[in-house]
């Protein structure tokens, strides 16, 4: 008798601490892969499934192994068709021929890819920009908010009274006070009519002045007592119920002139993705619109945002006003949470940086959840610009409008690590929204 | 009424397995093996399991139980991408040399794969396992399983004492050398789990008593007496036993640098190794053997009417694909299939026995019309690897079949030769070059421990004797002294030396 065993209830992923190790192991040659990923693909990809190919470096196994197209070697076939002794095979371009089992792994090996998971992806991706691991975690988000029955209260608007509630409390008072019911008067007034009907006689004079004090008793404590008193109204209570998710729309504004280079826009990108990511986690859906601008401003599709070039001088309050024209269009501010996020390098026209901060104070904060700045500068002029509140024109000019809006952020860049700043600000009002509902 | 008798002697009826089907199969099965096959073999444990299972068990080389490590886990990812889009299958079966012998079943397999895998592996594999030489020199079927359980736990409790990175680093380059952590020629000792288990307790044990932090500050000092150190060093020079072909024992036991706890690590990377050398010096008999095995037992089934027509064309199916063998120039060439070879090849020996031919009685006087074939299995099962075995066994009809032929290859040429073909002149050569493609001692390089510099700079010398001018890889053959030169813990050189005329073709050490 064989002895069976069912094992397929087991835990399975037996493998699962072996493929951790091994995503350990190639960490950076996937974050490379990721890196330039996420800068040739699409915003909204990143927070997906990636593909990559099997990571070369890092995990390769050398062994002592016999190299192909070396020494002398003899070969077994099987199948063969028309040679004979002697005959001549001229060897194919790579390696010998046939050479065996072993060469078509290493060749299985390289053009392999496999696919990594959207939490290894942003792991990669997090891992750059030097996000805590509180702020990765802390993904959930209350922002909108919805009435909701809640109860009765004693005061309110008239059209929310509660009807069945006020007209029962009205019949318990009316019952504890006694307040004489309409047939109970309607009795004795018919009574009184009858015996005043009737012959008079003194005994029924009496009786009717009785009746007649009786009657104007009740009509004096209907009066004093009302149907319905002030003290019975109940209004319906609404309470404002936190609504976790909505639209929102993310503004991409980017200055595309000339002194915006390669590593500029990357920076830029990289700070667009990461601001998609977190709107992601908030809101169910998210539209995001390109505007790049040089002297004037147009909405484009991604490709062109990141990838065309546009030559002209630099007038950033044109994107402002694109962006404005958009919002008045399509994105009312009551059904849409707003964002914006500018990437600039500082240039723009003399005299525009005013108009820009302008426009800011007026209109556009009031209708942003949140606008980012950032500023790409050169890892040179970290130095200089770190701590200083100088700067280019628009810095200077967005800086007032940093001291009246909380909800507006400003910040330099030269690395990927200082996006993170931006984003703190972001991060760490959850707990106070939290704390409120 | 034969057709009704017949009807009621069915294993089963369904394509769907249950344990009783299972059981009552086996059982049938069991009774062919070992009363008409007189197959030896260890009790059976099957265990069914899952697809997911299946690949598990896969990036672990086969094992129940494995320590962890990345390039495990760079073969689970491997083989995951190519099952799941479908490029490849999973094997219906995984069979473990032990005692008792683990058989792994696929859930998905259908009653009559069930029937085929369960004669295939739990008898075939297993009764190889028990019998053949090489099995029963160089590895112990009985003591595998609890060594891998206490290699497992060992290493575990290694990471967690020592780091993941620690061991991790250890691993890779024990794991660099594992083809040559095998004793080729001498028999190694045979393990006692218990006796392993107990002798790395009271290796900790004492190593957590006598442990001082004074000692980490005492100031280095190489070589403090001159004099005792060199009475030292011919010592152990005379003990080293050089020259050694097993570089995994060898550093385990010489090198200078290695902590006790990394010591055992390489022991159980060697001992694994070791465990593994069998298997791929028999890989053609293994397969044929099994394969042989599940398609005598499946047409006696068939025979007594205990399975259906229609079971045994899906067995038939299934065992045509197993046994395909494309020619050179198809696409599909992979290289010669073993199961195929190995199949044709046990299958030529009952044919010879049985009906042999004129040209069979010159080849093979031995056994040719004797009919006891099952004997002359039973024996070259037991008693041959698979060049020994081809060079005995493969017959001219055999390579007139799979119409082989021999190809010469010289680096040096811009073109292959023809040098045989299945012809009278050709039969002999073919046959010794299959069989000498078969000798892992002649495919793999040969590097042996030659010299080391106890009293210098303890420079470890290490040969590598060139046949037939083939190579090392350059950037691997680098990358994997690094490794050595990591356990070894000084410089280490590599010197090519041609095997025939002595010249040395390459030398190499670490900076």
């Amino acid at each position: 008798m064989p002895n069976y065993i069912d094992r397929r209830l087991n835990p399975k992923d037996k493998s699962l601490g072996n493929r951790r190790r091994f995503l350990k192991r190639a960490r950076e040659e996937l974050k490379r892969v990721v890196k330039e990923q996420v800068k040739s693909g699409k915003i909204t990809d990143v927070d997906a499934q990636h593909s990559v190919p099997m990571p070369a470096r890092g995990t390769a196994e050398p062994t002592f192994r016999p190299a192909a197209g070396t020494g002398e070697r003899n070969y077994v076939l099987p199948g063969n068709k028309e040679f004979s002794p002697g005959d001549r095979i001229a060897k194919p371009g790579g390696g010998g021929a046939g050479s065996g089992s072993g060469a078509g792994v290493g060749e299985a090996e390289d053009d392999f890819r496999f696919m990594l998971s959207r939490e290894e992806v942003l792991d990669l991706f997090f891992e750059d920009l030097e996000l805590p691991d509180m702020v990765k975690l802390n993904l959930k988000e209350a922002v909108t908010f919805k009435p909701r029955r809640a109860g009765f209260a004693v005061t309110g608007a008239p059209t929310n009274i509660n009807v069945g509630r006020t007209m029962r409390n009205s019949y318990g008072r009316r019952i504890a006070l006694h307040r004489p019911k309409r047939e109970q008067v309607e009795a004795l007034a018919k009574e009184l009519a009858e015996l005043e009907a009737m012959p008079s006689l003194s005994t029924r004079r009496e009786q009717i002045e009785k009746l007649r004090e009786e009657l104007d008793r009740m009509e004096r404590r209907r009066r004093t007592i009302p149907y319905v008193d002030p003290v019975d109204i109940r209004f319906n209570r609404f309470e404002a119920q936190p609504l976790p998710n909505a639209s929102a729309v993310m503004f991409c504004l980017m200055d595309v002139s000339s002194s915006m280079g390669e590593r500029e826009k990357d920076l830029a990108k990289r700070f667009f993705v990461l601001l998609h990511l977190f709107l992601k986690r908030r809101y169910d859906r998210i539209d995001i619109v390109f505007i790049r601008h040089t002297h004037e401003a147009r909405e484009v599709d991604e490709d062109t945002f990141f990838y065309s070039t546009q030559s002209g001088g630099t007038v950033v309050s044109t994107a402002l006003d694109e962006m404005m024209r958009i919002i008045r269009e399509r994105y009312p501010a009551r059904e849409w949470n707003i964002y914006a996020a500018q990437a600039s390098d500082g240039d723009n026209i003399a005299g525009d940086s005013e108009k820009c901060a302008a426009l800011l104070q007026d209109e556009l904060m009031e209708l942003c959840q949140y606008y980012a700045y950032v500023e790409i500068i050169d890892e040179r002029e970290t130095e200089i610009f770190g701590a200083t509140d100088n700067g280019t024109s628009l810095w200077r000019a967005y800086r007032t409008v940093g001291e009246k809006w909380p909800n507006f952020q400003m910040t330099r860049i030269a690395r990927p690590a200082d996006i993170y700043p931006v984003f703190r600000q972001l991060f760490s009002r959850q707990p106070n929204i939290r704390a409120r509902t | 009424m034969a057709f009704e008798s017949g009807k009621s002697n069915l294993l089963f009826t369904s394509s769907d397995w249950n344990f009783e089907t299972l059981s009552r199969t086996y059982d049938a099965i069991e009774r062919i093996a070992l009363d008409e096959m007189k197959l030896d073999i260890y009790p059976n444990q099957l265990e069914i399991i899952s697809s997911e299972q299946m690949l598990d068990a896969y990036s672990s080389v086969g094992m129940p139980l494995m320590y962890q490590h990345w390039s495990f886990g760079k073969r689970f990812v491997f083989e995951e991408h190519f099952y799941r889009k479908g490029q490849r299958g999973l094997a219906y079966e995984l069979v473990i040399n032990s005692n008792p012998c683990i058989t792994y079943l696929m859930e998905e397999n259908t009653m009559a794969m069930q029937a085929l895998v369960t004669a295939h592996a739990a008898f075939g594999h297993n009764h190889f396992f028990k019998n053949n030489y090489l099995f029963r020199q160089w590895t112990d079927a009985s003591a595998i399983l609890s060594y891998m359980e206490f290699a497992k736990k060992y290493i575990t409790r290694c990471e967690e004492r020592y780091g993941t990175a620690a061991v991790e680093a250890i691993l890779d380059s024990a794991h660099a050398i594992m083809d040559h952590g095998v004793f080729r020629y001498r028999r190694p000792p045979r393990l006692s789990s218990e006796k392993e288990r107990e002798r790395i307790r009271e290796r900790l044990e004492y190593e957590e008593q006598t442990y001082s932090d004074l000692w980490r500050t005492l100031p280095v000092t190489p070589g403090t007496d001159p004099k005792k150190a060199e009475g030292e060093a011919s010592e152990r020079k005379r003990s080293l036993n050089l020259p050694e072909e097993n570089l995994l024992y060898f550093l385990e036991k010489n090198s200078l640098i290695l902590d006790p706890w990394q010591r055992e690590i390489l022991r159980i990377v060697r001992v694994i190794a070791q465990y593994f050398y069998p298997q791929r010096q028999t890989k053609v008999m293994n397969e044929g053997c099994a394969t042989f095995v599940h398609y005598t037992i499946m047409n006696r089934l068939f025979d007594q009417g205990r399975i259906s027509e229609g079971v045994m064309l899906e067995i038939l199916q299934s065992h045509t694909n197993v046994v395909f063998q494309p020619d050179f120039d198809d696409p599909r060439f992979p290289g010669i299939n073993p199961y195929a070879l190995g199949f044709a090849l046990m299958q030529d020996i009952q044919r010879i026995s049985t009906e042999p031919t004129a040209e069979d009685r010159e080849w093979f006087p031995d056994y040719a019309g004797k009919g006891d074939w099952l004997d002359t299995l039973l024996d070259a099962w037991a008693n041959h690897r698979d060049e020994s075995f081809i060079l005995q066994f493969l017959s001219p009809a055999l390579i007139r079949k799979f119409r082989l032929f021999l190809l010469q290859d010289d680096s040096g040429k811009p073109y292959c030769e023809v040098s045989s073909i299945h012809n009278e002149r050709g039969y002999e050569a073919i046959r010794a070059a299959l069989a000498r493609s078969y000798d892992i001692g002649v495919n793999q390089p040969d590097i042996q421990v030659v010299d080391v510099d106890l009293l210098g700079d303890r420079h470890l010398r290490l040969q590598h004797n060139v046949k037939n001018g083939i190579l090392l890889e350059n950037e691997s053959r680098d990358a994997a002294l690094r490794h050595v030169r990591h356990l070894w813990g000084y410089d280490v050189s590599l010197v090519g030396i041609d095997a025939e005329s002595g010249n040395v073709l390459y030398e190499c050490s670490t900076p």
